[in-house]
């Protein structure tokens, strides 16, 4: 048994001559690792080969007990408020492991090794004392130094939790700069690193990345990742050079940032109720139908009534008019102010107009309308339109606003496009899109090429109420209306 | 004290590291390279999210072994809440939004407190070392006192400080990191009252929860004590104390928690402070049991609603009836219809407006509407 053991040892020895000499210039504390159950020689030389026999396995590596160290002040128990970690996760040294608070004072705990967390002491809300563990981590190499000293001065980016196995060699590497890695799918063993003790700074991983690539990279994308102090002065990087890099056309678009893996997350509040709107939706059979409408008359209208509304303090757009005239439509067409039943055995028609107007917000699509158009003039919906995207933008949208629609307008041109194929919003039994504005070249009366502003349409009616013919002569009028604004003067009520 | 306007300021504070960071910056100039022990600085932002991050990068990003540093700021009006606070529980959220007032959630400890540009807020930045809340309160007490001579301001044992004994003029948190620290603290100077005590109200009903409570005092401005101390002036006897306290010999040196050339990252930081998920979503788990009365067009009933919420995201959601006011699978299907959605009235109303679209009620739509704008309205 001994023979074996020491063979084992020799070879391990001939493996690591590195840790040899690490072990033996220590006066090593064994810290006792109850399941190992090996017995303990007193030698120092014994000792070390003690220390080799245990690390030869991954999974036999040493549990260390993780104390709460000292806070200040004579303080001696906290309140554990949250943990950052659980048992089985990784954690590299500087890690944030958790948080809690002692007095009005809130302080978070940093783990002093790379590990595995095996054991959490205490639960969130139980009271911790000074002095005793707080976790138990197991580390697959040997830590220098005893557990109990306090951790190591260079700071910690909070809030991140980065966990990269280091195999063989110990790396050293803060947290932003192994993020920085993993996000390019690099290896720190094959790094070379520039700081003190061999210390891998940004500044290497963007070297080497630079050598692999051919090319300086965009700063960009080092903006994320918050630069921390750091001693040594090569990694105090505040600005690289900024790279020439094309700019592309996206004006509101994020930027998108390249993790080089799949992410996987439930669908949350909204998207799901977006999920349900759409099945349901499924369920109608749409038909499309399309067409352009000549605003300029309308573009001219607008022009002059602009200032007159900003005086009495309203922006006016063309919605309101679009709006305005599908209402007068509806009067004469009120089968697409309807509503079918679940079964689709009765029809509603509804007397109020309430449109809807679909708005793209932070939180996503939300769709609310303003109620009875047929009594507001053009300028009350102005008003009515100022008031919901005021609220849509700052999120405070209630039930009153977003429930009880009838018909829907979406304005996509807003953003781009020109014909669409709008999914109608159930109870409804019609949807419009509206394509964005383009100045194009029209013959006019004359015969003569003019230029004339374009706008596309296209709508969605339910086949089972709805028919082509219906659809068709109501777009027209619609698009009389707008085309010639002064005939709504005649039909306004 | 001279007041000197900063551009850029540089980190490491070594002496071996000053020399070099300064060649690989030209453009920075060595503020923090003067080997001075004690700095002091003031913010010329009134933005709450701006200065806490500033609070922050300071904390994560300059060696604070040797030097220690003293920031000054204020804000326009904003309600700030402890790490592990309630902010349901701490804060009238309805009446804030209306006054367009946001919500902060600070990373230190502690209770609720509400800001405004009549309310100083200092931060004293040590090493984990030299971390002692009584020794910087008594800073502000003797600051006080040399004012004026006759001032009744005491510090407590709960790191309050009060006026004649009775009324909080300032309250404290703080943080601790690896091997450096912050404790901030508040001082009422002239901040609007009637505010305060509106704001800081709860107005929530039925909320369970482990989170810190905030102790509510009675409070005092120092300014109606004596109208010849406002903010200005009060922040001059501080700074001249703390250089006499701990034998500094600093000027106020101001600085704009924006500059994102000056501190790198701090945009980002501030960013993270306002996003949903850190202000409400880091609140301890909690439930909410609350009891109401909906009427229908010929009928009501009384209803009891249970929420379970954690990171701010309902959990659980259960609704019990006096009656069969509605089908029961009707309200079951609601409430696991809310099930992942945030505790947000907003988010709500969306998740409602799209329940009744595609839940098919029949006789049963208005009662369905009245009882879901009485569920929002308890939001």
């Amino acid at each position: 048994m001994a023979t074996t053991a020491v063979r084992g040892s020799l070879r391990i020895l001939k493996r690591m001559p590195q840790l040899t000499y690490h072990c033996y210039s220590q006066c090593p504390r064994l810290p006792s690792t109850g399941s190992e159950g090996a017995f303990q020689i007193i030698t120092p030389f014994g000792a070390a080969q003690q220390r080799h026999f245990r690390t030869t396995y991954r999974s036999n590596g040493q549990i260390l007990p993780f104390k709460l160290s000292d806070i200040g002040e004579g303080i001696r128990e906290v309140i554990v408020k949250e943990w950052y970690v659980k048992e089985g996760d990784k954690v590299s040294q500087f890690d944030s492991i958790c948080e809690v608070q002692s007095d009005k004072a809130s302080v978070t705990i940093t783990s002093r090794y790379d590990g595995v967390i095996r054991k959490l002491y205490y639960g969130v809300e139980d009271t911790a004392l000074v002095g005793t563990p707080l976790v138990d981590i197991e580390t697959d190499r040997t830590q220098e130094g005893s557990p109990e000293e306090d951790v190591v001065e260079t700071p910690a980016v909070s809030h991140q939790h980065t966990h990269q196995e280091i195999k063989g060699h110990k790396t050293q590497a803060t947290p932003a700069v192994r993020r920085l890695a993993i996000e390019n799918n690099i290896k720190l063993s094959e790094v070379v690193g520039t700081g003190k003790d061999g210390r891998i700074l940004k500044e290497d991983i963007l070297n080497f990345l630079a050598k692999q690539t051919g090319a300086i990279l965009p700063y960009e994308g080092d903006q994320q990742v918050p630069t921390p102090a750091v001693r040594t002065t090569a990694s105090v990087t505040s600005k690289p050079d900024k790279a020439p890099v094309t700019t592309y056309p996206t004006a509101a678009a994020p930027r998108p940032v390249f993790t080089g893996k799949d992410r996987t997350e439930p669908l949350k509040g909204i998207q799901k109720a977006m999920v349900k709107i759409m099945t349901a939706a499924l369920k109608i059979p749409p038909f499309g139908y399309c067409d352009e409408v000549d605003l300029t008359q309308l573009v001219k209208l607008r022009m002059q009534l602009k200032g007159l509304a900003e005086s009495r303090g309203v922006k006016l757009s063309y919605m309101p008019f679009f709006i305005k005239a599908a209402s007068l439509g509806l009067l004469h067409f009120p089968m697409l102010n309807a509503s079918v039943d679940e079964g689709c055995q009765n029809i509603t028609y509804k007397a109020s107009h309430n449109i809807g107007l679909a708005m793209d917000t932070p939180q996503g699509l939300i769709v609310p309308n303003v109620k009875s158009v047929q009594t507001l003039s053009v300028y009350d919906i102005a008003v009515e339109l100022n008031r919901l995207q005021n609220l849509g933008a700052s999120g405070q949208l209630g039930t009153a606003d977003l429930t009880g629609g009838t018909f829907t307008l979406s304005n996509i041109g807003s953003i781009g496009g020109t014909y669409a194929k709008p999914v109608i919003l159930p109870p409804e039994v019609a949807i419009g899109a509206l394509g964005k504005m383009q100045v194009l070249p029209r013959f006019d009366a004359q015969g003569d090429i003019a230029k004339a502003h374009i706008m596309s349409v296209s709508w969605s009616a339910d086949h089972r109420v709805v028919d082509g013919a219906t659809m068709c002569r109501f777009s027209n009028l619609w698009r009389s209306y707008l085309e010639n604004p002064a005939s709504m003067v005649l039909d306004l009520k | 004290m001279i007041t000197r306007t900063l551009c850029h300021m540089c980190l490491g504070t070594r002496s071996h590291t000053r020399w070099l960071t300064l060649r690989f910056h030209s453009t920075l100039t060595a503020t923090f390279a003067d080997g001075k022990a004690g700095t002091i600085i003031k913010s010329v932002s009134t933005n709450i999210f701006e200065n806490l991050a500033l609070e922050d990068w300071i904390h994560d990003n300059i060696d604070l072994q040797k030097r220690s540093i003293l920031y000054l700021w204020r804000n326009t009006p904003t309600v700030v809440i402890g790490r592990h606070q309630n902010p349901w529980q701490e804060c009238n959220l309805k009446l804030m939004t209306t006054m367009g007032m946001p919500l902060a959630r600070r990373r230190s400890g502690g209770g609720t407190v509400f800001h405004d540009l009549g309310n100083i807020n200092m931060t004293f930045f040590t090493s984990k070392k030299n971390y002692d809340r009584h020794r910087n309160l008594s800073v502000v007490t003797n600051a006080l006192k040399t004012l004026r001579p006759g001032l009744d301001v005491q510090s407590t044992e709960r790191f309050d400080i009060l006026l004649n004994g009775q009324y909080k003029i300032s309250g404290t948190a703080a943080k601790l990191g690896r091997s450096s620290a912050y404790h901030h603290c508040t001082l009422l100077c002239s901040a609007d009252r009637s505010v305060l005590s509106s704001v800081l109200k709860s107005t929530y009903q039925g909320i369970k929860s482990n989170a810190t409570p905030s102790v509510p005092s009675s409070v005092k401005n120092l300014f109606d004590e004596d109208p010849t101390l406002d903010s200005e002036t009060i922040m001059t006897a501080l700074a001249s104390q703390y250089n006499m306290e701990f034998g500094f010999d600093s000027p106020i040196y101001a600085v704009d928690p924006g500059e994102e050339e000056c501190w790198p990252g701090i945009q980002n930081m501030a960013q993270e402070l306002q996003t949903w998920e850190w202000v409400y979503g880091r609140t301890p788990k909690f439930s909410v049991c609350t009891n109401f009365d909906v009427h229908g067009l010929s009928s009501s009933a009384n209803i009891t609603l249970n929420l379970d919420i954690k990171n701010g995201i309902i959990e659980n959601c259960v609704m019990d009836m006096s009656t069969e006011w509605l089908p029961k699978n009707v309200s079951e299907e609601f409430g696991s219809f809310l099930k992942g959605c945030k505790f947000c009235p907003n988010e709500m109303a969306m998740l409602v407006a799209a329940f009744l679209r595609v839940t098919p009620l029949g006789e049963y739509s208005s009662r369905m509407y009245s009882l879901c704008e009485n569920v929002i309205a308890r939001v």
